[in-house]
């Protein structure tokens, strides 16, 4: 299989072309628009071209450049990044879709810059993903960060602009001053920052360094999310609402939880955190978010910030359910990456196809939406349903797993923990779906009359919607991927 | 014996023979001529010097073949050659653009002094990088010092002449400590080859008068590569001096003094007198930090663009003196890759500033306002200076603060880890002071129709920007140099 090498070049070059093409195609919109579209089908394709041989076992490698002695810039394809891949190339094509009904319909300035950027940080994204080491992956994680830097302040306003100065710093700032330093003391110690099946610490360092570097790695990340480097996320809500549904619902905030899965399972091995503190402590912090995350939320009027309060919360799952170190919880870790990924941005669509008909961006004008937008808020159902972690969406799924590895090996914080912020999300989501649905509309001034969002925008949150109950049904590949992470 | 045994003489003649022939010619176009020509010629002996050491060693020249300590030598070994190339590359890129720069900054009937200045400094510059000689280097340091203080007052700005006049007080404060210095060598040893000296002082490494040689000269050399906190006079000549020099001065000057420290360090006193008989290596991290922070932190609050990089350019000295307070062979090598990456970091954007300056009449924040509308490959260029400045990984500047790091781990100290990554926070805030403005500020009023640098300006700083990526992930260059530098000079002083 010579060419599969190739196939992973192709899916870092053919994002890094597309925004090429797009940029050359600045002044004809249309054309744009149609270079988008190809370029992210171009790319799932190849992406998905990777799926079957990475199934039968295939682990195909990509060496490039050797930048200091011993780190190469190199790319293996696992399962898990196989998994993250598929779930960002698949979601960009819908999400593009989605795109420019939304710029579109809100007459948004700077459209070439905006499309350009996105297909940067695809390819960004798709580096973490098939990243063969720490230090690739640290490469193109500042590499996303930068590129949707000027997605976030878009809007160019001194709110985007307070927003992309909290988004940079929090997020460059826990790269540079945490993360690192831990990649350069894993180089020290281990020598390399290879992934490895079963880590490549086990046997170099003590369980109270191996915890000290554990914390540098999991605040470092701060894309993860974790409190209290969480502050990124809510800020970075004031970019464009498609920005806000592929890149912090999927891209970005799943390229830091799918960073911790694989630093805890290919750079520390589950093996060696089982002795020490080191995991039992990021349960905890981890256990913690996912609860003041969901308080927060619960407290939120607007929209936009409770959806983001509640991703602040949802990634912590991961982090947790990786933490609990128990083969099962893993498999609902991974699992919960797509389940969450397909469910949040449903909702980002929601909200966005909610303020391009509507104007509206607080959850107290909602009522009596779902009248009007039936499409909408149906899908909106249904990614809250699959937050909330209630069948048929994919997001019971993920919580089982998670549930019965916790149990498994006894770990009632964790079990506790989900149980509790199962109820706080209802909380938070069943208000909405009541307001939407069952309650008479306001008659204030400004509710003009307004009917759904346009075509292209209603069509990519009903087919992400649909693909949140299919995850349910047919979870084989998620489940297949996630256990052959485990296997090796 | 060819030309190529005496490529070491060539390489200090050629630019030295360029300054009087512009003098004599007094045409500003074949002035030009006649330096570009000098400049590019020692750039390729450079190359050829540096090829022959990595394939033969260490090349001793003897200068009218008096055999050393008797005669002059030229000694180029690795670091030298690694200096040779770096300060002849920057000339030779910054050269051609000074042509459209000068034409607009300068007046005509001085701009062949220009000229003749600027072959002068690289003179000096190259002369201490290869001379084996103590009082050679204090020659050639006066040399490419008297030279500067010309090409600084040459500004249009009336506050060139200040920033000249400071520098000239400075610096020669600076030449006397270092003249002391040599000069208490020299009546202790009885000696002024490098080699020789340092073969001398083994016996006598804990004299006072040695010691004291040592503080004088550490005194000296730190005035001249504007080490917090005698870096006073650094900032006023990168503002107001000419846009190309300001660029050749940020990218060579104080790296050449770093260098010649590293030869005194290293190849006189041997490393073992210098961090062990004074405790050099506390305060050359102390005051590697205080410019860290400090002159990083003035940094963040300048208006002038020009100064603001001026003040992180004595910050990322910090960095280097830093690698150099570790006295083992992954901090020196961050040091002296470092030399490197920062030559070609600083040297691009103070290229771009001159394009800016030309277009925009000046680089103030504010003037700078909506930069990434109306310049926007110059924007660009100095964001990804700046990245670089930031430590940003795929820039050259990342692999410097990796090797800083790895040399704090090495050492086991993790405060200084973290010293190192939040300092380059600060470059984040002031680096970010340029974004803001040039990407989120309308252009200021009554500002149209402007464009972007003349291409023979932007094609040399788009060079200088390409190397600063290039530099970032194709290390093998700078990195293998630095570290057989590196190696070398520690093996000379154990």
């Amino acid at each position: 299989m010579t060419e599969l090498p190739t196939l992973i070049a192709a899916t870092l070059a053919v994002p890094l072309t597309g925004a090429l093409l797009i940029a050359a195609c600045h002044r004809r919109p249309n054309l744009r628009e149609t270079v988008t579209l190809l370029t992210a089908l171009v790319l799932f394709l190849c992406v998905g071209a990777l799926l079957q041989p990475v199934l039968d076992g295939a682990r195909p490698t990509l060496h490039w450049i050797e930048v200091l002695p011993g780190l190469p810039l190199a790319f293996q394809v696992e399962p898990l990044g196989m998994l993250f891949a598929l779930i960002a190339s698949g979601l960009w094509i819908v999400n593009s879709l989605y795109s420019i009904g939304y710029m579109r319909g809100n007459d948004e300035s700077h459209q070439t810059r905006f499309y350009v950027c996105f297909a940067l940080a695809l390819a960004g994204a798709v580096g973490i993903a098939f990243a063969a080491n720490a230090f690739t992956l640290f490469i193109f994680y500042e590499v996303l960060t930068l590129v949707t830097y000027p997605l976030v302040t878009h809007h160019g306003t001194p709110e985007a602009r307070r927003g992309g100065r909290i988004y940079l710093g929090v997020l460059l700032g826990t790269s540079t001053v945490l993360l690192l330093p831990a990649l350069v003391f894993t180089w020290h110690v281990a020598g390399t920052t290879d992934f490895v099946a079963g880590g490549i610490l086990a046997g170099k360092l003590s369980p109270l360094p191996c915890a000290g570097l554990l914390a540098l790695y999991m605040f470092g990340i701060g894309k993860a999310a974790l409190m209290p480097v969480h502050r990124w996320l809510p800020a970075a809500m004031v970019a464009p609402t498609p920005v806000s549904a592929l890149l912090h619902a999927v891209a970005v905030v799943k390229a830091g939880v799918f960073s911790v899965v694989k630093v805890i399972v290919y750079i520390f091995g589950v093996d060696v955190l089982t002795v020490g503190a080191g995991a039992d402590g990021l349960l905890i912090v981890a256990g913690f978010t996912i609860l003041a995350a969901s308080i927060v939320a619960l407290r939120a009027d607007n929209l936009k910030r409770r959806l983001a309060y509640s991703t602040v919360s949802q990634l912590s799952y991961v982090v947790m359910a990786a933490a609990v170190l128990a083969p099962l919880s893993m498999i609902g870790a991974i699992v919960h990456i797509a389940a969450h990924a397909l469910g949040k941005i449903t909702l980002f669509f929601a909200a966005g196809a909610i303020y391009t008909a509507a104007h509206k961006t607080e959850v107290s004008e909602l009522d009596g939406i779902g009248r009007r937008m039936p499409w909408t808020m149906g899908a909106f159902a249904v990614g809250a349903l699959s937050m909330i972690g209630l069948p048929p969406a994919a997001g019971f799924v993920s919580k089982w797993y998670m549930l019965a590895g916790a149990m498994a090996v006894s770990q009632w914080t964790a079990v506790v923990v989900i149980i509790a912020s199962t109820l706080l999300n209802a909380g938070y989501f069943l208000p909405i779906i009541y307001r939407a649905f069952f309650r008479a509309p306001a008659t204030t001034s400004h509710g003009h009359a307004h009917g759904e969002a346009p075509l292209p925008m209603v069509a990519a949150l009903t087919l992400t919607a649909a693909a949140t109950v299919l995850l349910f049904f047919l979870p084989d590949v998620p489940m297949a991927l996630a256990q052959q992470v485990l296997q090796r | 014996m060819g030309v190529a045994a005496h490529l070491p003489a060539l390489q200090v003649v050629v630019p030295l023979v360029a300054a009087p022939l512009t003098v004599l010619f007094r045409g500003r176009r074949i002035a030009f001529a006649i330096v570009l020509l000098a400049c590019w010629a020692a750039f390729a002996i450079a190359v050829a010097l540096w090829l022959q050491v990595n394939q033969g060693g260490t090349i001793s020249y003897h200068i009218g073949s008096w055999p050393p300590p008797w005669g002059i030598e030229y000694r180029v070994d690795r670091l030298s050659s690694y200096m040779l190339v770096l300060v002849t590359g920057m000339g030779a890129v910054v050269l051609p653009y000074s042509w459209p720069s000068v034409e607009r900054e300068l007046p005509r009937e001085r701009q062949y002094l220009f000229y003749t200045m600027f072959a002068l400094c690289l003179t000096g510059l190259l002369g201490i990088a290869i001379t084996g000689d103590a009082f050679n280097i204090f020659v050639f340091l006066e040399i490419s010092s008297l030279s500067t203080y010309v090409l600084i007052a040459l500004g249009r700005d009336r506050r060139a002449l200040l920033a000249a006049y400071q520098y000239l007080i400075m610096g020669t404060i600076g030449a006397t400590f270092i003249v002391i210095g040599i000069g208490l060598l020299y009546l202790q040893t009885g000696t002024l080859n490098l080699v020789d000296m340092g073969q001398r002082l083994h016996a006598i490494s804990g004299h006072r008068p040695v010691l004291a040689a040592l503080a004088f000269l550490t005194v000296g050399l730190s005035l001249k590569l504007a080490l917090f906190p005698l870096h006073q006079w650094l900032p006023n000549a990168y503002a107001y001096a000419p846009s190309a020099v300001a660029a050749f001065l940020a990218a060579t000057a104080t790296k050449v003094a770093l260098y010649a420290l590293l030869r005194f360090y290293y190849s006189v006193f041997g490393e073992s007198a210098v961090f062990q008989r004074l405790p050099m290596e506390e305060l050359m991290l102390v005051l590697a930090l205080g410019g860290m922070f400090v002159a990083a932190t003035v940094a963040c609050f300048q208006t002038n663009l020009k100064r603001l990089f001026a003040y992180s350019s004595v910050a990322q000295i910090g960095y280097i003196v830093l690698g150099l307070s570790f006295d083992s062979l992954t901090g020196l090598t961050g040091t002296i890759v470092h030399l490197a990456n920062h030559a070609v970091t600083k040297g691009g954007i103070f290229l771009l500033l001159g394009g800016v300056a030309v277009s925009m009449g000046g680089v103030t924040l504010t003037q700078v306002q909506g930069l990434g509308r109306t310049m926007p490959l110059t924007s660009f260029g100095i964001v990804v200076g700046g990245l670089s400045l930031i430590g940003v990984p795929g820039t050259a500047g990342f692999v410097s603060k990796w090797y800083l790091i790895l040399a704090a781990l090495e050492a086991g100290q993790w405060w200084l880890v973290f010293l190192i990554v939040l300092s380059s926070m600060i470059s984040v805030v002031y680096v970010w002071r340029f974004v803001e403005a040039a990407y989120f500020r309308a252009p200021p009023a009554g500002v149209s129709g402007v464009r972007e640098a003349p291409l023979s300006m932007l094609l040399p700083a788009g060079l200088l920007v390409a190397a600063t990526v290039y530099f970032g992930l194709e290390t093998s260059i700078t990195l293998g140099a630095a570290s057989e530098a590196a190696a070398a000079m520690l093996g000379a002083g154990r």
